[in-house]
């Protein structure tokens, strides 16, 4: 399975026959073996997008879809040699387990001792040794979305396709099939589109992200990149939780006024507002704060708390604190902002907070 | 009781005694609200039917013995009996399989003129019994199309109206709507995802329908048939138009209760009716329900 291919999407574009445009003409390169996820909000084009992929869509008139160097725009899904994981598992009712992960293969004619191989191998990568003769009503979700994976891995297709795959599951099954998932798809090295409006499971089983609104893709990048840099409010909006404070104005120092206090970020002299995670900041002695303000609410999480901390301005500022301290509601907080954990997307300059805090972690 | 303990002593008291008297009063309250429904079952259903039943069991008028057992061993009988599920079971199976396909492909097109087209073939199914009849006398009798269309090129008049044929053709006639409209619900109902999980992993058109399709909406076509089997079994305006001359049940049960006061006969002929069309509704109900699975 070394074999994997690159994916190169040119000007595609798709507009449906209502004349609604569900993605903007789009480029993508897509290496061979990583695994890309598409990320956003519903509506953004990342279905689309993966439907164009597999074939199940074609682009507009212009747009070419290559895999490998090869052409496969006008090739439907059944020649394009994909493996597809839907959010609703699509299983075949009428069969077992076996039948479905077996399907594939029967359909490409194997032999009945590969079959029978393949079926073993794919059955133990996915943990279902022994439930081949279960009929599918008879499976919980989490082993329906295991069916799913095998029958889709079982052909050994050129490329992956996951389509939300995780989304009708619960929360802690969700994560155990992420991992899961992503364990198989580093052991297996196939090239793989995986679409999710989750932005844990984004992070987590993306090699690149690409971040989509409205049809567009509005970053892609690492999901480092994604979360330490977003290129816009959006991205940085989307993916975590984000303070934006309005800068009032500038000291002679170079020392921006926030309200509640004033912050140090030499590079972002020019802005007119300044982000930070809630992750980032920290909760200080009174006499320490660069920012000071009260607490409105503390919302106790388990491994933290969220404080929303009102220091004058339009919004309160989302902090993360240690769970075990005690914040009453309108007890008086000190806030740390560190530079490096400031920015602002839409200014080139905001990269230097990164190699600040690299050179910090170096030194 | 919660409730009781705050009360007086006298209070509770009577609580309880209500509470004993209670369930006899629903007894009485259910009763009087079933007697409509029991009324109508025993006066419309369970007198007339079991009459019947028992009048089958009386001796037949002409060979003397138990009408029930004179169907099985008289050959004019048993012929009519076998001649009537034969028919009925074809037309079934030859509507599912015309509609099935019509339907399938009119639920998975859009084109125009779409809902006239739907419209005018669920039309039959507005018409009576006489009328289908007098259709396929239109299509096939005497002076009906083919007829005319035979004597003009080959100088002989080519008639099936009055045969089982035309028997055949009407039946399918009012069979085919039925067909086409429920499948083409069970046809929007369909998980598409199946369709193009099945795709993803190579499946051409031909294996997706024989794979995928057909099993899906196999429920709605074994009991759209079964519908069709039991409508047929039945028919008795169609059958009646074309000619009585036609051995099969309804106009056999007909034939003995109006023309030969043989009432007996007619009891027994019907309670085989019924029970066949029953049996092929119970089957049908139990294959479509228990064989396929519902989609997740």
């Amino acid at each position: 399975m070394s074999s994997s291919v690159n994916i190169i999407l040119t000007q595609c574009s798709r507009t449906f026959s209502g004349g609604h445009t569900a993605l903007q003409p789009l480029d993508l390169h897509i290496n061979a073996g990583e695994t890309l996820v598409l990320l956003g909000p519903s509506g953004c084009g990342k279905t689309t997008t993966l439907r164009i992929i597999s074939g199940l869509e074609s682009p507009d008139q212009g747009g070419r879809v290559q895999f490998g160097g090869q052409d496969v725009t006008t090739l439907p899904i059944e020649k394009r040699d994909v493996g597809m994981v839907f959010q609703n598992y699509a299983l075949f009712p009428n069969m077992s387990v076996a039948d479905n992960i077996a399907y594939g293969l029967k359909i490409r004619r194997l032999s009945r001792s590969e079959i029978e191989q393949r079926l073993a191998e794919v059955m133990r990568m996915v943990d279902l040794e022994g439930f081949g003769e279960r009929r599918i009503e008879a499976l919980s979700g989490g082993q329906k979305q295991r069916v799913a994976l095998a029958r889709a891995i079982a052909v050994r297709p050129k490329v992956l396709l996951f389509d939300e795959p995780l989304a009708a599951l619960d929360a802690k099954l969700r994560d155990r099939l992420r991992l899961e998932i992503g364990q198989l798809l580093r052991k297996l090295g196939t090239t793989a589109v995986y679409v999710t409006h989750d932005q844990d499971e984004a992070m987590a089983l993306g090699d690149r992200i690409a971040v989509m609104q409205a049809g567009r893709i509005a970053q892609l990048g690492t999901p480092q990149e994604i979360y330490h840099q977003p290129a816009n409010t959006f991205v940085a909006d989307f993916i975590g939780a984000v303070n934006r404070l309005v800068v009032t104005g500038k000291g002679a120092d170079g020392q921006l006024t926030v309200p509640g206090g004033e912050l140090t970020a030499p590079h972002l002299q020019e802005a007119l507002s300044v982000y930070c995670r809630p992750e980032d900041i920290e909760v200080v002695a009174l006499a320490d704060a660069q920012v000071k303000g009260r607490v409105l609410q503390s919302i106790f999480l388990g491994q933290s708390q969220q404080l929303m901390v009102d220091t004058g301005g339009a919004t309160p500022i989302q902090v993360k604190a240690s769970s075990r301290q005690h914040w009453p509601t309108g007890a008086a907080i000190g806030l740390t902002l560190p530079p490096q954990a400031l920015f602002h997307p839409e200014l080139s300059h905001s990269k230097l907070a990164t190699t600040s805090a690299k050179e910090q972690a170096n030194g | 009781m919660a409730v009781t303990s705050k009360q007086p002593l006298g209070a509770a008291y009577s609580a309880t005694q209500a509470i004993s008297q209670a369930p006899k009063r629903k007894n009485l309250i259910a009763i009087f609200a079933l007697a409509p429904a029991l009324a109508v079952f025993l006066a419309f259903w369970l007198l007339p039917f079991s009459r019947l039943i028992l009048m089958g069991a009386e001796a037949d008028r002409s060979s003397g013995i138990s009408a029930y057992f004179t169907i099985l061993t008289h050959q004019q009988y048993l012929i009519s009996l076998v001649t009537t599920v034969t028919v009925s079971f074809t037309v079934s199976l030859v509507a599912v399989g015309i509609a099935g396909i019509a339907g399938f492909f009119l639920a998975r097109h859009r084109f125009i003129g779409k809902s006239v087209l739907v419209a005018i073939l669920t039309f039959p199914l507005a018409f009576p019994g006489v009328v289908v009849g007098f259709l396929v006398i239109m299509l096939g009798g005497r002076q009906g199309a083919l007829a005319q269309l035979s004597l003009w090129l080959f100088d002989e008049r080519w008639m099936f109206a009055y045969s089982l044929a035309g028997l055949f053709i009407g039946y399918l006639y009012f069979s085919i709507p039925r067909v086409i409209t429920t499948v083409m619900a069970a046809c929007e109902n369909l998980d598409q995802s199946l369709e193009e999980a099945a795709r993803s992993l190579g499946a051409n058109s031909w294996q997706v329908t024989k794979d995928v399709i057909v099993p899906g909406i196999a429920p709605a076509l074994l009991s759209t048939g079964a519908i069709c089997f039991a409508t047929s079994m039945g028919a008795f305006g169609t059958a009646f138009t074309l000619g009585t001359r036609l051995s099969i049940l309804p106009l056999n049960i007909y034939g003995e209760f109006t023309n030969y006061a043989n009432f007996a006969m007619a009891a027994a002929l019907s309670v085989v009716l019924g029970l066949i069309t029953w049996v092929a509704l119970s089957l049908a109900r139990k294959l479509a329900g228990s064989n396929v699975g519902a989609p997740v």
